[in-house]
C-alpha cells in the first residue's frame, strides 16, 4: 500500500511533519504536499513575536530546507488551494481553485484553522486585522509602525502576545475580553491573574467582562471601539483574537463526519476509515487518557507534530494510537508561559511561588492526581512536570504545597 | 563561509550538514530532518526537546533557564549537555554533537 500516491492537503506544521514522517517510516510511493500560501512551509509562533518586531525574516522561519524536500522526494506545491475532493474506496481526486487536480491513493487533511471574525458592525473597516499567517503579520506590523493606539479584542494567547509586542514598541494598548478574566478556557485564575499583573505593569490596560458592540471609523478606517458599558477606546488599529474555527469544509463536502473539526479516531482516521486528519482541523479523542473519555481539538505545535507522527504510522500500516502529554507555550513580552497537560476548570490548583520575582507554577490536581502545570518564567518546573506526566508520576497535594521542596525531587526522585 | 555540523546518533551513525552562520545547531538539524532533535518550540527555549552532548565547538555559556531545563531533560544530563537551539553557529565554525536516546 505504501507504494501509492500520498496527498497531504495543508503545508503547515502538521502537514510537513506527516509528509516527512511517512517517508521516514517507509512510505515509498510519491508524496505531494499542497499548501495554499505562496511561501514554503514556515513556523507560525514567531509571527506574533520576533517576526512582528522585525527581528527575523520569513526565510529564518522555514520549517524544512529545500534540500530536505528534494532529498526526501516530497513534492511541495505552494499557492494552490484545494476546494473539491472526491473520495472513493481506494483513493480519490483533489481539485484546486486553479483547476489543477491530483489523484491519490491515500489522503491526509492538515487544513488547519482560520481566525473567527468579530460579528459586530464596523468589523470590515480598514485597520481591523486578525493574525494567522505571514500576510496578516506583515499587515499588522505595517500598521503598528504608524499608529498610537491598538485595541486587542480577545484576551487569549495571540491577543496577549501581540499586545505585549506592541506595548514594547511604545504603542498604547488596551485589551478587551468579554469573559470576566483572561485565558479562561486554558488556565486557572491564579495564572490568569499573574499574567494580567505582568501586562498591567507594562502599561497595558484591560477591560474584562465587557463586550465590544461597535467599531467606529472615519473615511473607511477604524478610529474607535465602543464597549457595551459605553466606553469608547480610541483605536488606530484593532486586532481581533477571539479564537479559530477548524477548516473542515472540504472534508464535510466530501462526506466525512465533521463536528467542529474532522472527526477522527485514536489512529487519526476519519469516518471513511481511510482518510487521516491531523492538527488544528481535527476533532480527536483525548490523547492523555486510555480509553479516551472526551473529544477535543488541540491547537498547538506539539499536537500538530505529535499527532502527525502517530498518523504516519497509520498510513504505513503499523498503526499506533496517538498518546501524549499535550503542552503549550506563549511568550508575552518578558513573560514566558508554559503549560503541560490538560486541566479542566474544576481541577484544583496548588500555587508555588518561585525564588525570583514573577516566577510562579500552578499545579492542577484532579483528586490526588497531578494532571497539569501552568508555569510562568519557570521552565525547569515545566520540563519536570511534563516528564512526570509522561511517566505517570504524581505527588500528594500536601507535598506540592511546600514550596521549599523542588518539583524535580517531588516528582522525579526515586 | 558556511559552518559545518557533525551529528552522531546513539547507534553511531554520523551525518554532516553545512549551515548558514547565524543558524543554530537545532535549526540546521530540524530543517534537514536529522532524527532525534525535535525542537518543537522553534528555538525559544521553551521545550527542551533539542538536547545534545557537545563534543567540540565553542559557544556562549549555559543560561539559567537552559540550566534549569537541562537538569530535568528526558535523557540524563552530562557535563557537556546543551540545548542545541542555544548553539548559534559562527562563520566557518566546525561543531560535533552527539544526540541522546530520548527527548520527550
Amino acid at each position: 500500500m505504501s507504494t501509492g500516491h500520498l496527498l497531504v492537503v495543508g503545508a503547515g506544521q502538521a502537514g510537513v511533519q506527516l509528509a516527512g514522517s511517512a517517508r521516514e517510516l517507509g512510505w515509498i510511493g510519491p508524496i505531494t504536499l499542497i499548501g495554499q500560501e505562496p511561501h514554503p512551509p514556515y513556523a507560525r509562533p514567531p509571527l506574533s513575536k520576533t517576526y512582528l518586531r522585525g527581528e527575523t525574516d520569513l526565510s529564518a522561519l522555514a520549517l524544512r530546507s529545500e534540500d530536505f524536500f528534494r532529498e526526501q522526494e516530497i513534492e511541495l506545491v505552494a499557492g494552490e488551494r484545494i476546494d473539491q475532493l472526491s473520495l472513493t474506496a481506494t483513493g480519490g481526486t483533489a481539485q484546486a481553485t486553479s483547476g489543477r487536480h491530483w489523484s491519490f491513493d491515500r489522503l491526509a487533511l492538515a487544513t488547519g484553522a482560520e481566525p473567527r471574525r468579530l460579528p459586530i458592525a464596523g468589523s470590515d473597516l480598514d485597520g481591523v486585522l486578525v493574525l494567522r499567517d505571514v500576510g496578516d503579520a506583515d499587515a499588522l506590523g505595517h500598521h503598528m509602525r504608524s499608529v498610537t493606539n491598538l485595541v486587542v479584542i480577545g484576551g487569549g494567547f495571540i491577543g496577549l502576545e501581540v499586545a505585549a509586542t506592541a506595548a514594547a514598541t511604545g504603542v498604547t494598548v488596551a485589551v478587551v475580553e468579554a469573559a470576566p478574566a483572561l485565558l479562561t478556557r486554558v488556565v486557572s485564575g491564579h495564572t490568569a491573574a499573574a499574567v494580567q499583573a505582568a501586562h498591567d505593569a507594562a502599561g497595558i490596560r484591560f477591560h474584562t467582562g465587557v463586550r465590544p458592540v461597535r467599531l467606529h471609523g472615519h473615511a473607511g478606517a477604524v478610529t474607535a471601539v465602543e464597549l457595551a458599558d459605553g466606553t469608547m477606546l480610541p483605536a488606530g488599529l484593532v486586532l481581533v483574537g477571539i479564537g479559530a474555527r477548524p477548516r473542515d469544509d472540504l472534508a464535510r463536502a466530501a462526506g466525512l463526519l465533521c463536528d467542529g473539526g474532522v472527526v477522527v479516531d485514536a489512529y487519526s482516521l476519519a469516518s471513511d476509515g481511510r482518510t487521516v486528519a491531523i492538527g488544528d482541523c481535527a476533532n480527536l479523542p483525548d490523547p492523555t487518557s486510555d480509553p479516551p473519555v472526551t473529544r477535543l481539538r488541540l491547537e498547538s505545535v506539539d499536537n500538530a507534530v505529535e499527532q502527525a507522527r502517530a498518523a504516519a504510522t497509520t498510513l504505513v500500516g503499523d498503526q499506533r494510537r496517538y498518546r501524549g502529554v499535550p503542552w503549550f507555550w506563549s511568550h508575552q513580552g518578558d513573560l514566558k508561559l508554559q503549560i503541560a497537560g490538560l486541566a479542566k476548570p474544576e481541577d484544583e490548583a496548588v500555587v508555588r511561588l518561585g525564588k525570583k520575582a514573577g516566577q510562579q507554577t500552578v499545579l492542577r490536581y484532579r483528586g490526588n492526581r497531578l494532571v497539569a502545570a501552568e508555569c510562568i518564567n519557570a521552565p525547569g518546573d515545566f520540563v519536570a512536570v511534563r516528564k512526570a506526566l509522561a511517566w505517570g508520576r504524581t505527588t500528594a497535594q500536601a507535598n506540592a504545597r511546600d514550596g521549599a521542596l523542588p518539583l524535580k525531587a517531588l516528582l522525579l526522585g526515586n | 563561509m558556511n559552518a559545518k555540523v557533525f551529528y552522531t546518533q546513539p547507534d553511531g551513525t554520523e551525518r554532516v550538514l553545512e549551515a548558514s552562520p547565524g543558524d543554530s545547531v537545532m535549526q540546521t538539524a530540524v530543517r534537514n530532518g536529522v532524527a532525534g532533535i525535535v525542537g518543537q518550540c522553534g528555538g525559544s527555549l521553551s521545550c527542551a526537546t533539542c538536547h545534545v552532548f557537545l563534543e567540540s565547538g565553542e559557544f556562549a555559556p549555559v543560561s539559567e533557564d537552559e540550566d534549569d531545563m537541562l537538569e530535568v531533560a528526558a535523557t540524563d544530563r552530562e557535563d557537556n549537555s546543551r540545548l542545541s537551539c542555544q548553539l548559534v553557529l559562527a562563520e566557518g565554525q566546525e561543531v560535533r554533537v552527539a544526540i541522546p536516546a530520548a527527548q520527550l
